[in-house]
């Protein structure tokens, strides 16, 4: 086989690294290059630092280190069976191109996920020769994000933590008979200990509250997971249980859900359309109401029909309208929960709106300045100068409230 | 008419300086005219001359609203100096003001502030450099960029901070920057020709733009959202958006079309990595193959979400058995048994009446941790009868390999399970069952009970009846293995 060239190599292990969702590099503990003299800073919150046209943000260089794999997953491009082109890095390589891009600003850092060759322990023992030729051989401030390897040895999963400033692993599908039936090399169980190892660690790192004492660092940004969604049968009520089970058992930061994309060189045994992107919103918006909101997975998916999201309206809107005994809601007087329940409020809205009270009676107009947008918050609120009256239980309000489709150019 | 000339676009010390003056004079804000640099005096203006010299009390504001100043200063807004008077002037008279998040003013100042927040964010994100290697070998970068607001002097240090091993310069027209390793300073604008054209390493960036970008997952809108046009400009991967959105659709067509194909002979060649699939039926025939299987346990549902199965631990042939309920949430992560605090309360007790606890084998009558989520707790639920019936399979396998002359059921769910039976603690407490085998079985609480009494007094007296029980099975214990060892001398 003639040599690549390693743009080549770029083109190919990039395009294998599109499907993952997770591109955050935010969350980290704050650090510069000023002592060291090398390169690279977090300042907490992460940079996006270009977007492509659909929409996601590039803040890391997303690579695998390799795409050739001995598994056999059907939804993934790089499989065994699949007839895709093949590229590896030598670790070198990816050194070299992350401190390339970084040091012209086009990245935060490096995600660096691969193939499984040879065998689990060996592919994870190379991308932490990455990530630690970075940290010491290049004094590199920036952020890493490693994806484990499930069955990689503990050994290894502790150094990863040691370089990395985030680490993953992915819980693929929902529920563990989807993942058999597609994955048929990965073990369900296999991938929550990885998870449990992680969360061990991190406990371990978390700094004692009275002692102070400095412990060793370990994946400052924590731990995240993505799951493929649309890819087999399980209902939104599935991926929302099996997420909530995740964020409780293993502390992790985020779930990603990654709508199933098809890829060339298909197995026969996936959906081939279009990725259900809406479908991934409304579970990204159920799970920040999870995390944020203090609502649980069965009000939530009380909100659509039959364990699915309502596809029409965000997830919030759809809990009300299913739940108008409990509205209007006055702004001036109302705790922080019920607020928190108001569909078109935020959580950054409702602490403007509550310092503001504390000194001024809220008008309509005085909510609507906070908000942004009136439409969806009206018929649900109370405030000086307004009350809703019939309009909270009109039978035509979700069909008022339900937004136009839009007509998405694809030229623009 | 009083006209103050400002000397920077972009300097709140300065500002703040001229407004003391104003201050002082009483001079309410509708009198005044705030020019910038540059700009020429109306022809019926006085001057600011004769303004007092910015000495003495003015009254003070709060903090906050010096940060919002910084920032609305920068903003290319002409009339931001005259607002942040008028503010200013309202704010000592109301000192509320500041948090009164609908006031038309403050929303303006917040807005401007925020554009200006945005923007410095968006340089950190947006600025590109270009790498030059000068005449001694030594390679640097510079960079143009064109910010909306006067935000270069606000975010240079964020690139001092985060390139400080580079020597590099940021020109924009109204002011530059330069990092020479040591020291940050500011000159004068420039013009993009200032900064090189070429860079060696933009075609691998344009390359893996090109290559992230899923054309089927299109959405323009989100990206011009984050993106705006007004940065492209200088941008080198920007020119790939039009071609990347012309393609897309029928990249997007050629994905879904490009059925799976015969796969390549690698793969053919490939060893099986897949081990059958086992449902813990098959046999197994030591405790180690137990351990293993237990794994692919699919008996109940509990396996779907409990990290793994947590198998008994001892040596394999104790003379006791201790059997709990079910892991809880640090057995579960660990894969142990009794690791958490209900473990170290038994470990306690066991020490306590001596009985050796290197010499038991600890298990629970379900394998798998039974939960529900609650934000970011996992908490405990009591496995059904259906579940634990199910587990028994697992839990006769261990009685089977280790045969304990003694066990001990923590709890009524392990009592339930080893009797068969619904099992009520007080009850059975006190003096040994004779199973079916001949293993005689103590009852006694389970170690967590102890720890959910809330009283101290309540809690002792409960401690002291378990350790009380653990008396009896220490006692059995020694009486087995006196009998065991007075057989063993007979023959």
């Amino acid at each position: 086989m003639a040599a690549l060239t390693l743009r080549r190599k770029l083109a190919v292990l990039s395009d294998a690294a599109k499907y993952d969702a997770s591109c955050a590099s935010s969350g980290t503990e704050k650090r510069n290059s000023k002592a060291s003299g090398g390169i690279g800073s977090t300042e907490g919150n992460g940079i996006c630092h270009s977007y492509a046209p659909d929409g996601r943000c590039i803040s890391l260089l997303k690579l695998l280190l390799t795409n050739f794999c001995i598994y056999e997953c059907s939804y993934c491009i790089n499989r065994s069976s699949s007839n895709v082109q093949r590229a590896r890095f030598s670790v070198e390589e990816v050194v070299g191109l992350t401190l390339d891009f970084y040091k012209r600003n086009y990245i935060e850092g490096l995600f660096l996920s691969s193939g499984i060759i040879r065998s689990p322990d060996y592919t994870m023992e190379e991308m932490v020769r990455v990530a630690r030729s970075l940290r010491e051989d290049h004094h590199f401030a920036g952020y890493i994000h490693l994806k484990v390897i499930p069955n990689a040895a503990p050994e290894l999963l502790a150094e990863a933590g040691r370089w990395a400033d985030r680490l993953s692993t992915n819980i693929e599908l929902p529920t563990d008979l989807g993942l058999e039936a597609l994955a048929p090399e990965k073990k369900p169980s296999e991938i929550r200990t990885a998870m449990a190892r992680i969360r061990g660690k991190l406990a371990e790192a978390a700094p004692e509250p009275k002692t102070k004492a400095e412990k060793p660092k370990y994946a400052p940004a924590g731990q995240s997971t993505q799951m493929i969604v649309g890819a087999d049968a399980a209902n939104d009520e599935a991926i929302l249980t099996r997420a909530a089970g995740l964020y409780s058992g293993y502390k992790l930061k985020r779930v990603y859900y990654s709508a199933f994309s098809p890829i060339p060189d298909s197995s026969a045994k996936l959906p081939l359309k279009a990725p259900p992107l809406l479908r991934e919103h409304r579970l990204y918006q159920a799970d920040w109401l999870i995390r944020f909101y203090g609502f649980d997975v069965p009000e939530i998916v009380a909100g659509g029909e039959g364990g699915l999201l309502d596809l029409a309206i965000d997830p919030k809107l759809a809990w009300a309208l299913k739940h108008r005994e409990r509205f209007p809601v006055n702004v001036n007087r109302a705790d922080r929960e019920l607020l928190l329940r108001v569909p078109g409020l935020g959580t950054k809205s409702i602490e403007r709106i509550i310092t503001t009270r504390r000194h001024h009676s809220l008008r309509l107009e005085d909510v609507a300045r906070i908000v942004g947008s009136i439409d969806a918050v009206r018929p649900f609120i109370e405030a000086v100068d307004w009350t809703p009256g019939g309009m909270t239980d009109d039978a035509k309000l979700k069909a008022k409230l339900t937004p136009q489709p839009e007509q998405l150019s694809l030229f623009a | 008419m009083i006209s103050v000339r400002l000397e920077e676009r972009n300097d709140f010390a300065e500002w703040r300086g001229k407004a003391r003056q104003l201050l002082l004079a009483g001079v309410r804000p509708e009198q005044v005219i705030w020019r910038g640099p540059g700009e020429e005096n109306g022809l019926f203006e006085a001057g600011d001359s004769m303004l007092p010299s910015g000495e003495g009390a003015v009254g003070s504001v709060p903090p906050a609203f010096i940060e919002l100043g910084q920032l609305a200063i920068c903003n290319n807004d002409p009339e931001r100096f005259a607002l942040l008077y008028r503010f200013l002037w309202r704010l000592l008279e109301d000192r509320g003001l500041m948090t009164a998040a609908s006031d038309p003013d403050l929303l303006r100042l917040t807005g401007m502030a925020s554009a200006v927040r945005r923007d410095s964010h968006k340089m950190k994100a947006f600025v590109r450099f270009k790498a030059v290697i000068d005449d001694s070998g030594l390679e640097r970068f510079a960079a143009w960029f064109e910010p909306e607001h006067f935000i270069l002097e606000r975010t240079a240090p964020f690139f001092e901070r985060r390139f400080a091993g580079m020597i590099w310069a940021i020109i924009t027209p109204y002011r530059s920057a330069f990092w020479d390793g040591q020291e940050l300073l500011f000159g004068p604008g420039g013009q993009k020709s200032d900064v090189p054209e070429d860079d060696a390493v933009e075609g691998d960036w344009k390359t893996y733009f090109a290559s992230i970008f899923n054309p089927a997952r299109l959405k323009i809108g989100a990206m011009k959202g984050e993106m705006p046009m007004k940065y492209w400009r200088n941008l080198p991967e920007a020119e790939l958006i039009a071609p990347l959105i012309r393609g897309a659709r029928e990249a997007e067509r050629e994905m879904i079309e490009r059925v799976s194909s015969q796969p390549p002979a690698r793969h053919l060649r490939r060893p099986s990595e897949v081990p059958a699939v086992q449902d813990g039926e098959r046999e197994v025939a030591s405790l180690a193959e137990a351990r293993a299987a237990v794994q692919e346990c699919r008996r109940c549902p509990l396996f779907e979400f409990a990290t793994q199965a947590v198998f008994g631990e001892g040596p394999e042939a104790a003379d006791v058995m201790f059997v709990g309920e079910q892991p809880g949430d640090q057995e579960d992560l660990a894969g142990q048994p009794f690791v958490g605090p209900a473990g170290k309360v038994l470990d306690a007790a066991i020490e306590k009446v001596g009985i050796d606890r290197e010499q038991v084998y600890v298990t629970n009558a379900v394998k798998h941790f039974k939960f529900e989520p609650r934000g970011k707790r996992r908490i405990h639920q009591k496995p059904n009868g259906g579940e634990v019936e199910a587990c028994r399979f697992w839990l006769n396998l261990e009685r089977a390999f280790v045969k304990p002359k003694v066990i001990v059921a923590l709890g009524a769910t392990a009592a339930s399970s080893l009797l068969g039976k619904a099992a009520t603690i007080s009850r059975l407490r006190g003096a040994p069952i004779t199973m079916d085998d001949g293993t005689m079985l103590f009852v006694t609480n389970h170690p967590s009970y102890l720890l959910r009494i809330p009283e101290r007094e309540r809690q002792e007296e409960k401690r002291a009846k378990f350790e009380a029980d653990l008396v009896l099975v220490r006692d059995a214990i020694e009486r087995v293995r006196t009998a065991q060892n007075s057989v063993a001398s007979h023959t």
